[in-house]
């Protein structure tokens, strides 16, 4: 147990490395980053002007050297748009972020659980019909279709909800339903996929041949066998969801980090990209470690590994 | 002694065999009639369109689809802002997703194949540096990590096409790298190992017609996700350039419009549900009649 | 050796529904078991021998599985007799696990990875006991040293990869047992064991059994291991039963062409670990529904009658019994092999639902 997590903190350290490599290159990618931070009709003067103030004449090692060492102590430098730390302007945004994927991932787990085990514990029946259906819907409809749609509906014509901002509970609902539904159709078929295979494992006959009921022996066998699943892709689903947020956040004009991706991108303001990029990817990476974690306590067969 | 034919006159051929997962699976049959109408829009997309996709009306703007009142069944699905004939741009805009899905899907899958193959094969020090990389990129949001690069790459179906390309090989290459240990672990391969057969005759004789299926099915599900993400980045004024008829311009322009003119946003969208929804009942279909390991349960 | 008459199967039948078509896996199965007896299924994978005893308490999977006929009457030691087929599954329920336990093949996927063994084992006793708590934890420790694990109070909370597979098979055996059954169906108890672990777990399942006076339907396709521990066997073939009698008098006087080829192709009595696979010609498919012998493209002594109709159950000649419930000798054969002709075509089948216990279903 303790190798394993010594293990697992290790990658997670390396991981973050790389993404420190490819943050640092991806606004590189042109050759010529001042031009990219600069925009499109800004005059050549403007450009040297950014070229200086950014250090891109320095040697590449150096500059990779200055962004990791700023990166290590949470500095990447003003952003250019707001002119303030890139870091603290990410923290401030991360609240209301966080608040709207719980929201999401809650909408999602509160459908897809019973869709997810009824659909796999009764197959071919209307119930698992309509499993099949949610799974499918989850993965075919766009979310920011969905998100407009949801507008037009509860907001334009039945005026149930706000059309944007972020202002107590009415206003969360419509960006958690429009950001939880690829959660939901994911989490539907997985959950529907795992209840079919648990199903039919030599346990379950166990269990049967044992006179326990079929709810006792979802509930006390299938359940704990597929929580596991779900629980191993709660980070992925996390960090979709992060990018699922640009768009829900930009058009509910939720204040989160999502709407300050699209809106550093536009203003082509990539020191606040960046800081967004490492903080995001940050977040995923410790969420898949605990997971990781969480999996190894619930799984005996790892815990007791050594 | 065998089993005399007696025996045999109720087993299916395997001709039946194919044809009764067809028709049982009749979701098969939607998924190759939506996706079969889509591409066929695309090809013949100057012959089947009623009106121009880009000539401007400004006096017949945002007028509402055929069935509405105050529409026009000259244009079924109503204009957009400037006039447009929503259908025929509708039409048009499956040009740029399926152009994308299909040489991104190819980009990808090449890539992917090739250093699948060699991570898989070799082992070792370029199995863990490949795998290593392939990871990286999968730990970062991936819709991030593709808005990000197409902002500092500008807007082009080239730079879209390229990003897709690159940013799904991982995928790829952890499938193919799967499939190849799996193959090469199975008795067959080693036998021709031991046999002396050359890795290039391993590679094209046993490994890769195995890793055709799963690739495929893998290829149709990518495909289907990259149309989305490509509209998404329209969506975002990230993806081709705005003059060019997309299902993503055509959200962005009509979210402008979205309180009073809905059906410049609503279409489009629905163009794209219609096809990921052809494209993931293809996909489910093409897994279940090339991957047996795959198949469902005769329930 | 002639107890009370605890289970009753007659005319049992199942399909499935595959993708290739309808499989018959068991076609008009009929035995009876007595108190306190072990009766020995052998027959090749296919032959339906664990399908038609799991399909009994409705183990199988419904759909594709389907019962299509029969009855199975159970005839508890104390309690009514009731028809198992044609009971609610809430009544079935109360009897698996708690009036037939079961051993599976093979322990390791038997058991739920993510319960401690303990559990697994209260879990019956609580479904089945008035037990409660500590009471019922106590009972699963008493059943582990039962079934012999050295310290079961801490064994109690270990989980089932912590253990070796002949542990496994005892918790197995200690869940079949927990609530002094009156029949365990083990289905290959002893297959995916170590051969010396074998002889333990059945001479533990025998001892036990015999002590609690449980009768036993031991599936196997091992004639070595059966030869051993049964009192009658019954052989499967093609999903039906070729030949039943008296383990002694099948082993010395086999009157079917299958059981003959089965004997045949094991060198001594009582080797161990002779898999029956050395017959001439591949196990039939089992698509077409029953119309002819299932055996009769291996046999040797195959007619034209063989192909036109399915043989019914005869006596053996020599059979101390003409009551196939007391286990007569009887065989599925239109050959008399014991005076070496054919059967006169007026020479009738037995009528199995001619021999019933108290004449009910």
């Amino acid at each position: 147990m303790q190798r394993y997590l010594f293990t697992r903190v290790i990658q997670s350290g390396l991981l973050m490395l790389g993404v420190l490599v490819i943050t640092f290159f991806m606004v590189r990618l042109t050759g010529d980053p001042a031009r990219t931070m600069v925009p499109r009709d800004a005059s050549p003067e403007r450009v040297e002007q950014m070229r200086v103030a950014m250090g891109f004449d320095d040697p590449l090692i150096i500059q990779f050297a200055r962004y990791v060492g700023g990166a290590v102590r949470g500095d990447f430098g003003q952003s250019l748009h707001y002119r303030a730390p890139s870091m603290r302007l990410v923290l401030e945004r991360v609240p209301a972020t966080i608040q709207l994927t719980l929201a999401a991932l809650g909408f999602a787990l509160l459908f897809s659980v019973p869709l997810g085990i009824i659909g796999g514990s009764r197959p071919g029946t209307i119930w698992d019909t309509l499993a099949r259906g949610f799974g499918l819907l989850g993965q075919t409809v766009p979310n920011f279709w969905l998100a407009l749609m949801l507008i037009v509906v509860f907001s334009v014509e039945l005026r149930w909800f706000p059309t944007f901002g972020r202002s107590g509970f009415a206003s969360v609902v419509l960006p958690a339903v429009a950001l939880g539904f690829f959660p939901l159709g994911q989490f539907t078929r997985l959950i529907r996929s795992a209840v079919l295979e648990v199903r039919s494992e030599d346990y379950i006959r166990t269990a049967y041949s044992k006179g326990i009921e079929e709810w006792q022996v979802l509930s006390r066998h299938i359940f704990r066998n597929v929580s596991i699943t779900l629980v191993s892709i709660l980070g992925v689903q996390f960090g979709y969801m992060l990018g699922g947020s640009i768009y829900i956040e930009s058009i509910f004009a939720w204040p989160g980090i999502g709407r300050m991706i699209n809106e550093a991108v536009q203003a082509r303001d990539f020191p606040l990209v960046q800081a967004i990029a490492v903080f995001s990817a940050g977040f995923v990476v410790v969420l898949n470690l605990l997971t990781d974690i969480a999996y190894a306590l619930i799984d005996p067969r790892i815990r007791y590994e050594d | 002694m065998r089993i005399d034919a007696l025996d045999q006159e109720n087993v299916r051929s395997p001709f039946q065999r194919a044809l009764r997962i067809v028709l049982r699976d009749k979701t098969g049959l939607i998924g190759v009639f939506l996706f079969g109408t889509v591409l066929f829009c695309a090809v013949f997309a100057a012959y089947i369109v009623p009106h121009s996709p880009i000539e401007q009306n400004l006096r017949i703007s945002r007028q509402p689809p055929g069935w509405h009142e105050a529409g026009d069944w000259e244009y079924p699905l109503g204009t957009d802002n400037l006039g447009r004939d929503m259908l025929s741009r509708i039409i048009y805009g499956s040009r740029v997703s399926l152009t994308v899905g299909f040489f991104g899907v190819l980009i990808a899958m090449s890539i992917g194949m090739l250093l699948g193959l060699v991570a898989g094969y070799l082992g070792g020090t370029i199995d863990n540096v490949i795998m290593g990389v392939a990871n990286l990129f999968l730990a970062i949001p991936y819709l991030l990590l593709v808005v990000v690069v197409a902002a500092v790459l500008g807007r082009s179906l080239i730079n879209v096409i390229l990003i897709f390309g690159f940013t799904n090989a991982p995928l790829f290459v952890r499938i193919t790298r799967g499939e190849v240990l799996r193959i090469r672990k199975s008795g067959y391969v080693e036998s021709a190992v031991s046999l002396g057969a050359k890795p290039g005759r391993i590679i094209f004789g046993h490994i890769l017609p195995n890793l055709i299926g799963p690739l495929l099915t893998v290829a149709t599900f990518e495909m289907s996700g990259m149309i989305f993400y490509e509209a998404g980045l329209g969506f975002l004024g990230l993806s081709v350039p705005p003059g060019i008829p997309s299902w993503g311009n055509m959200l962005a322009a009509g979210r402008q419009y979205i309180q009073f003119s809905p059906w410049i946003a609503a279409f489009p969208g629905l163009a794209i549900v219609f096809t990921s929804l052809g494209m993931n009942l293809l996909g489910d279909w093409l897994r279940d009649v090339l991957d047996p390991r795959m198949r469902r349960s005769a329930s | 050796m002639t107890g009370d008459t605890v289970l009753q199967v007659r005319n049992l039948a199942v399909e499935f529904d595959s993708i290739d078509g309808t499989v018959h896996a068991v076609n008009n199965v009929s035995f009876d078991l007595k108190r306190g007896q072990t009766l020995g299924v052998v027959g090749e994978s296919g032959s339906g021998k664990s399908v038609s005893m799991m399909s009994l308490l409705r183990l199988i999977a419904e759909p594709p599985g389907k019962i299509t006929s029969g009855s199975a009457v159970f005839l508890p030691r104390n309690g009514e007799p009731v028809d198992l087929l044609q009971l609610p599954k809430r009544w079935l329920a109360r009897i698996r696990g708690d009036r037939i336990g079961f051993v599976f093949q093979d322990p390791m996927s038997s058991l739920n990875p993510l319960m401690t063994v303990g559990e697994q084992i209260a879990e019956s006793v609580r479904k089945h006991t008035e037990l409660q708590g500590s009471v019922c934890r106590d009972r699963a420790v008493e059943l582990l040293e039962h079934v012999g694990i050295p310290g079961a109070a801490e064994r109690y909370n270990n989980y089932p990869h912590q253990f070796s597979g002949g542990m496994r098979q005892r918790v197995m055996i200690a869940i079949a047992i927990a609530c002094n059954p009156d029949i365990i169906i083990a289905d290959e108890p002893t297959t995916a064991l170590d051969v010396t672990v074998q002889a333990e777990i059945v001479d533990r399942m025998q001892k036990l059994t015999k002590e609690l006076s449980i009768s036993v339907i031991w599936i196997s396709h091992d004639l070595g291991v059966v030869a051993g521990i049964a009192d009658v066997l019954m052989v499967m073939y093609g999903g039906s039963v070729v030949e039943r009698g008296e383990i002694s008098r099948v082993y010395s006087h086999p009157r079917h062409p299958y059981t003959i080829g089965l004997l045949g192709a094991l060198p001594k009595l009582g080797a161990a670990q002779k898999r029956l696979v050395n017959i001439g010609g591949s196990p039939p498919s089992l698509f077409s529904p029953p119309r002819q012998c299932a055996f009769a493209a291996r046999c040797p002594w195959v007619f034209d009658r063989c192909k036109a109709e399915r043989p019914p159950l005869f006596f053996a000649t020599g059979s101390h019994s003409e009551d196939p419930s007391a286990h007569g000798h009887v065989t599925a054969c239109f050959y008399d092999l014991e005076k070496d002709r054919r059967r006169d075509p007026d020479e009738t089948g037995i009528d199995v639902t001619a021999f019933e216990v108290g004449q009910q279903g």
